[in-house]
């Protein structure tokens, strides 16, 4: 179903490190019909807890009822929405590229400009790290032209708002 | 103390006190069932298929209120489960499954009789555990029995491995008192600001209506929702869950709403300006096309669980909190409110009600040949008064059960309201029994739905479960050819009912009473005759007309306005 009023959310969840909490939250938005555009998994300082970002497509009704069945879901500790306040986002993008000798000085000019760092060389290929917000690194592989890119990788967007404010790792009652 | 990891389990169900288990043994669960022969405190329910384990712990918990808790063993034991579990979950009931799993060193090889449990179960209940060591047990069965009854309830499963029940390894023992879950804890109360604006909304309202749902039996707010309307004096309809929260042979309520619910009630939903909707969850059954649910009103939601505030219909206000103790906090600040209440427009509204309830939707015309559905219905709640536990499958006789008997309490309507389904109502009706032994408890069903539980007939002679089952025995999959009837232009593929059972000598074979009854100026002689014998389950069979439908019927897309009306009033005029 395409809806005009889609837009794109970032949703940051902090969920109890327990056996099958990745399946729960993946398998209510197949269930549910919401869409996953990127998620990102990895635990955290605090050992009992991984933190999630979640990228999302959908309308304002939609997630709501996303966020209202996530903080109802039994492993979830804290939910929330990203979208709207002043946040940071960061993403890592890994790219294989295959580069032959008149492509060099391009590619290299092109990891100048986006800050990028080649991190790997043979005598066909080159592999460069990328790390920024998701429109730079979409920018950055749409600039690769006539570069033929062999494999790439994206962590997904990860996402901490700006400030003092942090996510609790308690839910209120 | 020192004790096995059954014995553990057993000491965790004593401790939250646990009257009976409903099961079914197998490999991966032996080691518990020699713990369980060792007490008698729990009494065990050996049932005939693990789906009647299920349905009658459901039906025990939507009864009596407390966790029907389940015990079955891995692979085909908790896949026989799925579909009880999922009833349960749908109509939100508190229930505790224990299934066994194969040896922690066999997870995951494919071992005899291994399943996926938590992950096949998963959306179908409230929360899962698979327990990985014997010291977690305890804490998890107090974690479970608190999601299970706690906030909006749902069944919860325990899977546990066979390995950490070995009698052989036994740990120390205790109970936790109390468990801490930071990442659950449901909502109780709301702020009195929005209860003060509620409150002043709601006596404002010119034509109001107030409709509840399964939310106020599970959350025991009977009783408060009984003042609120009496204060009041306005109107109030109950969704097919719902029925019994408030006393049905109440002159202020409407008779159920929804697909097949009364007149007055959807035309009021319809018209109404201030909707009052409690513990109820706007399903499509209740809403019928949802761009016309009830256009002209401020709708406020009082809910448990906030994911079902907006959800299928936006909401102007909402109240999230345990119903009970949000209707006593509303009823408190409406004391304040009361003076505000514009009494003219309220009994100009209850005219024009008083104008629809004159169509009498449910009148029904009756035949000196065949029997009518609805009168047995009737017939039933007469020789009861009213009194019974009444138990259902899924079809036309649940909705007329539900149309037709009145019921002034609740937790007495005992059906599948969410997952509609068929093989529920005889075990349902054995754990209700079990509940209440000395209530009349009978199982309204059809020929088709009796058939898919059929076996549990047996568990009901072992255990001595005097269950009434009145079987509306149509001969048909009556909901079934009543859309083929609307939609499919007669054609009736596989709804007919062939090769049917002698049900009297069914019934006999399994050690019970059976009686047919087809002539209509029996039916009340002899259903009293079956009801009378106290102590034996009886098996009335009843020839019912083949072609009743139900009615009023709103068909989908349709709004509330937009009933069909049975061809008895079709002819009465419009009010
Ligand atoms: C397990 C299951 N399978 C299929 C259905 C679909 N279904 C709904 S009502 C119905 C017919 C029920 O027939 P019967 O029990 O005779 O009741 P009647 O409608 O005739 O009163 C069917 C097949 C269902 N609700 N549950
Ligand atoms: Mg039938």
């Amino acid at each position: 179903m395409t809806d005009n009023n889609e837009k794109r959310y970032i949703i940051s969840v902090l969920v109890e490190n327990e056996f099958g909490s990745l399946s729960r939250i993946a398998g209510l938005f197949s269930a549910r019909g919401y869409n996953i555009h990127c998620l990102n998994v990895a635990p955290t300082n605090d050992e009992s807890i991984s933190r999630m970002t979640i990228v999302t497509m959908c309308n304002e009704q939609k997630i709501n009822q996303v966020m209202k069945q996530l903080d109802k879901l039994v492993d979830i500790v804290n939910v929330k929405d990203l979208t709207e306040e002043t946040h940071i986002e960061r993403e890592m993008l890994l790219l294989k590229l295959k580069c032959n000798k008149n492509q060099r000085e391009e590619l290299k000019r092109l990891v100048d400009i986006f800050r990028a760092r080649i991190i790997d060389v043979t005598d066909t290929t080159y592999t460069v790290e990328l790390t920024g917000a998701s429109e730079k690194i979409l920018a950055f592989v749409n600039s690769m032209g006539k570069i033929k890119i062999i494999e790439m990788v994206r962590s997904g967007a990860l996402g901490i708002s700006r400030g003092r404010d942090s996510l609790e790792n308690i839910k209120r009652g | 103390m020192k004790l096995s990891g059954s014995e553990i389990i057993i000491e965790c169900l004593k401790k939250e006190g646990v009257e009976y288990i409903f099961g079914y043994p197998g490999g991966a669960v032996l080691h518990i069932y020699d713990a369980l022969f060792n007490t008698d405190k729990i009494k065990h329910v050996l049932v005939r298929h693990e789906q009647g384990a299920t349905h009658a712990a459901d039906g025990y918990a939507r009864a009596c209120g407390k966790p029907g808790v389940v015990l079955v063993t891995s692979g085909p034991g908790i896949t026989n489960c799925v579909t009880g579990l999922a009833t349960a979950h749908m109509d939100s009931i508190p229930m505790i499954v224990i299934s066994g799993q194969v040896s922690r060193q066999y997870v995951g090889s494919d071992a005899f009789q291994e399943a996926d449990a938590t992950g096949i179960t998963r959306p179908i209940t409230k929360h899962n555990f698979l327990i990985d060591s014997r010291e977690s047990i305890a804490e998890v069965f107090k974690k479970a029995f608190k999601i299970a009854t706690t906030g909006r309830p749902g069944p919860v499963l325990i899977d546990i491995p066979k390995d950490l029940t070995d009698p052989k390894v036994k740990i120390s023992f205790s109970y936790p008192k109390k468990i801490n879950l930071r990442s659950y804890k449901p909502a109780i109360r709301e702020s009195r600001e929005k209860i003060d604006e509620v409150a002043e909304l709601i006596s404002k309202a010119k034509k109001p209506m107030i409709y509840t749902g399964g939310g106020v039996i599970l959350g025991n707010a009977h009783k408060h929702l009984y003042s609120l309307v009496k204060k009041l004096n306005y109107p109030i309809t109950n969704t097919l869950m719902g029925l019994g929260g408030y006393p049905a042979t109440d002159n202020q309520f409407l008779g159920m709403l929804g697909m097949h619910g009364t007149y007055e009630a959807n035309m009021a939903m319809h018209d109404c300006d201030v909707l009052l909707a409690i513990g109820a969850r706007f399903d499509d059954r209740v809403t019928g096309d949802t761009s016309k649910f009830c256009p002209s009103a401020k709708i406020i939601h009082i809910d448990v669980d906030p994911s079902s505030i907006s959800k299928i219909i936006s909401v102007d206000h909402s109240l999230v909190g345990e119903t009970a103790f949000i209707l006593k906090q509303l009823n408190k600040s409406l004391d304040r409110y009361i003076k505000k209440i514009d009494t003219k427009s309220i009994d100009k509204w209850w005219r024009k009600i008083e104008k629809w309830k004159k169509k009498k939707c449910l009148d029904y015309k009756k035949s000196k040949d065949i029997i009518k559905p609805q009168q047995v219905i009737e017939t039933l709640y007469e020789i009861t008064k009213g009194n019974a536990f009444v138990t259902s499958d899924v079809g036309q006789h649940q909705m007329w059960a539900a149309q037709y008997y009145k019921f002034d309490k609740p937790n007495r309507w005992i059906n599948s309201g969410g997952l509609g389904t068929m093989g529920f109502g005889l075990p349902a009706a054995m754990g209700v029994k079990l509940a209440y032994p000395k209530s009349e408890v009978v199982c309204v069903t059809g020929e088709a739905s009796i058939l898919m539980c059929i076996q549990e007939l047996a568990t009901c002679l072992q255990y001595h479960l005097p269950i009434k089952i009145v079987n509306l025995n149509n001969r048909y999959m009556g909901m079934v050819r009543q859309w083929q009837e609307f939609f499919y232009e007669g054609r009736y593929a596989m709804s007919y009912m062939e090769a049917l059972p002698d049900f009297c000598k069914l019934s006999t074979s399994f050690g019970h009473i059976g009686i047919q009854i087809d002539k209509p100026n029996e039916l009340e002689v002899k259903m009293k005759e079956a009801m009378k014998m106290k102590n034996r389950l009886v098996f009335i069979d009843i020839i019912t007309d083949q072609e009743e439908n139900v009615y009023p019927m709103i068909k989908s897309g349709q709004a509330h306005n937009e009933m069909h009306l049975s061809p008895t009033n079709e002819d009465t005029e419009l009010a």
